[in-house]
């Protein structure tokens, strides 16, 4: 995993509630056994007019022009500006990589769905959760005004306007440190080996039904 | 010491260690793996050099990809059998037991793990599948993780998580004859909204409860994502055990004995507390049908269809408004005058047997409309096919005109060939009515499978209880 830098990054607003993973990248692009090449299909029903398949490349298909991620001045855009609940429904990790792939390494929401922000934070994506009525705020400004940036700064857990305005976020501190540092969490857990077996060990003493079957 | 509610003593059980922030290192008891969410977790432990920690908890299958016909034939979809393929491989070279294409208990993951005792009370179970919740009907703490939590879990048995809020939804009363735990669970998600559980382990208790099947429990519980939650979860009772006595993977003898004695304390203290608590009333819900893009906007079968312009909140109403253009509705119509083309019964929420006699008992000497153009039937798994058929259940279905169909998830997210085209119309027992969930361009209404049966009947939404 990349470590995640501080960055100033063009936004692209996403103004809709309840954005879920299948819409951030439909079913038919999960077929794919690779973790990259999801983001010429990220919001693919929104962003193109016709059905996409895995393997088509999308350079000539007919673009939904009023779709933000069509609209020239959001080209490039790394930060993503969303309503509530954003990454509801399935699990699919496809959602994050599709983001990721696209470009997208944070997205500023008032709430998101539970497991779409756990799988973010495994792929260097930084997700904000900012008031309701910042979050509007926000919207307002980057709607009014072309190349509208935001600066985010995870070490100083602060998202700076264009304006100097400082608006200061929460993120779990093991989350942090792991973005910060690009860490692999499993390499972290093995470290707790001797914990693992000595609980097993436990477990099979107290709970021995629980470890059947051993049919396999 | 403190009374624990269902959630704290399953979560107390569990924990390896906690850390001074309370992360916690969860034990993880079983994993369930299919196609679509494995093969780059695989992937990363060979780059690692990491092993399953535990095969032999480990249970694979094939579903979200499977056809449900011509099964001859194999895969012909090259993308999606060589997904399928890849699962093959993983399970030989890793040593995890699969239940692949050909074998009767393949099927829906969700109705395969519990028909074969792998879900057992107090356990914690995962899988990279947001409807893993459906196992806290046994009183197991399940729940849906990404691939990289697939691969942690894979190479060491545990999660890193903090814990979860609880919160209890209440529900006295009983059911209306036609009104069933689909109903209940989408009705509570209307009220609940489909964020309303996020962060939480919601409990369900109350007399509603003891009334419901296994299976009705299992459909309640699978639907606590489409309300946010992480898990839904039901106390252990008579019903729970009897469910799981005998099934090839529950445990034998003297275990059996002391697992049930166990399970039997798998219930909330008296007086424990939860972070947030909801109440209603079993006896006021009416079947449901949801009418727009989210779990949430979902009506009463005797209700209309929002009109945008009564909506003070811009955001809401924008949503209304997208939901009604996608869904080909216009404001204020009535439910029951929505017309199908399509109907799909089948699922994780609605694909085991006594939902499939559900709908075969309304359809018993009657016809599918001739304005339905396709209607399906996909049993959860080839042990609920085998088991319908010795019930005459397929010939009802085929009699009425329904395609009875192999096991898989099919039409629920239209991975493989079972497909909503742009514009159809459907009535289906899955979970998500989401835009392009069953097509692109395809339009969802989540019923119960009675509702289904008898909208295929009807070529429209009627209320079951009036028929």
């Amino acid at each position: 995993m990349e470590p995640f830098k501080t960055a100033t990054h063009l936004v692209v607003p996403i103004d809709r509630a309840n954005v879920d993973t299948d819409a951030i990248i439909p079913k038919q692009f999960l077929k794919s056994i690779h973790r990259t090449g999801f983001g010429p299909n990220l919001f693919d029903e929104w962003r193109y007019l016709d059905r996409g398949e895995p393997g088509q490349s999308c350079a000539d298909r007919p673009r939904n022009r009023e779709f933000v991620l069509n609209q020239s001045r959001y080209q490039g855009a790394a930060v993503l500006l969303a309503r509530d609940n954003f990454g509801c429904g399935s699990s699919r990790e496809h959602a994050p990589w599709a983001l990721l792939d696209y470009g997208i390494r944070v997205i500023i929401a008032p709430s998101f769905a539970d497991i779409f922000f756990n799988n973010c934070f495994k792929n260097g994506i930084l997700p904000i959760v900012l008031p309701g009525a910042v979050v509007e705020r926000l919207f307002q400004e980057t709607l009014a005004s072309e190349g509208y940036r935001l600066t985010v700064d995870l070490e100083r857990q602060a998202v700076t306007t264009p304006g100097g305005e400082v608006l200061p976020f929460e993120v779990d501190p093991f989350r942090r440190h792991c973005l910060l540092n690009g860490l692999d969490d499993i390499g972290l857990t093995l470290q707790h080996l001797t914990e693992i077996e000595h609980y097993e060990r436990q477990q099979r003493q107290e709970n021995p039904w629980a470890f059947l079957p051993q049919g396999a | 010491m403190k009374p624990r509610n269902l959630f704290d003593k399953i979560w107390d059980s569990h924990v390896i260690r906690t850390d001074k922030d309370g992360t916690s290192l969860l034990y993880i008891d079983r994993h369930l793996v299919h196609e679509v969410t494995s093969p780059q977790a695989f992937e990363g432990l060979r780059l690692a050099g990491r092993t399953v920690r535990r095969p032999e908890a480990t249970f694979a299958v094939p579903d979200h990809n499977v056809p449900t016909k011509m099964l001859a034939q194999g895969i012909t979809d090259p993308i999606a059998r060589l997904q399928v393929e890849t699962l093959d491989q993983n399970c030989q070279t890793f040593g995890v037991l699969q239940f692949g294409m050909g074998d009767i208990r393949q099927g829906v993951v969700h109705v395969m793990a519990p028909e074969q005792g792998i879900i057992l009370p107090g356990l914690t179970v995962v899988c990279g599948d947001s409807h893993t919740a459906t196992h806290g009907a046994f009183a197991a703490f399940a729940f849906g993780i990404g691939t990289s939590e697939v691969e942690h879990v894979l190479a060491t048995q545990t999660l890193s998580q903090k814990k979860p809020k609880s919160m209890r939804i209440h529900v006295e009363g009983r059911l209306a004859q036609g009104v069933s735990a689909k109903d209940l669970v989408l009705y509570i998600i209307s009220q609940i909204g489909t964020a309303g559980g996020t962060g939480h382990v919601i409990e369900f208790t109350g007399t509603v409860l003891s009334d419901l099947s296994m299976e009705g429990r299992m459909t309640l519980c699978n639907m606590a994502i489409e309300a946010g939650a992480r898990a839904g979860l039901v106390a252990v009772d008579e019903k729970t055990i009897d469910y799981v006595r005998g099934r090839p993977m529950a445990p034998k003898g003297a275990d059996w004995d002391r697992a049930v004695a166990a399970w039997r304390q798998l219930q909330a203290d008296p007086g424990a507390s939860y972070d947030a608590s909801r109440s209603f009333d079993a006896s006021q819900i009416a079947p449901q049908v949801s009418w727009g893009t989210s779990p949430e906007m979902t009506l009463p079968v005797d209700g209309h269809v929002p009109d945008p312009a009564a909506e003070p909140d811009p955001v809401r109403r924008g949503s209304i408004e997208k939901a009604l253009s996608y869904m080909g509705l216009q404001p204020g119509v009535a439910v029951q005058e929505i017309t199908l083309d399509t109907i799909f019964i089948g699922s994780c929420t609605n694909g085991r047997i006594e939902d499939l006699r559900s709908a075969a008992g309304y359809l018993e000497g009657k016809k599918v409309a001739p304005t339905i153009k396709q209607a399906l039937v996909v049993p959860g798994t080839g042990l609920v096919k085998q088991q319908a058929e010795a019930e005459g259940l397929d010939r009802i279905f085929t009699a009425a005109g329904f395609e009875w169909r192999a096991p898989g998830c099919s039409m629920c997210l239209a991975m493989n060939a079972d497909i909503l085209g742009p514009g159809d119309r459907c009535a289906s027992t899955s979970n998500r009515n989401f835009e392009g969930r069953q097509g692109p361009g395809g339009r969802t209404h989540l019923v119960s499978p009675a509702m289904a049966a008898a909208a295929a009947v009807a070529g429209r939404f009627v209320d079951i209880r009036r028929l």
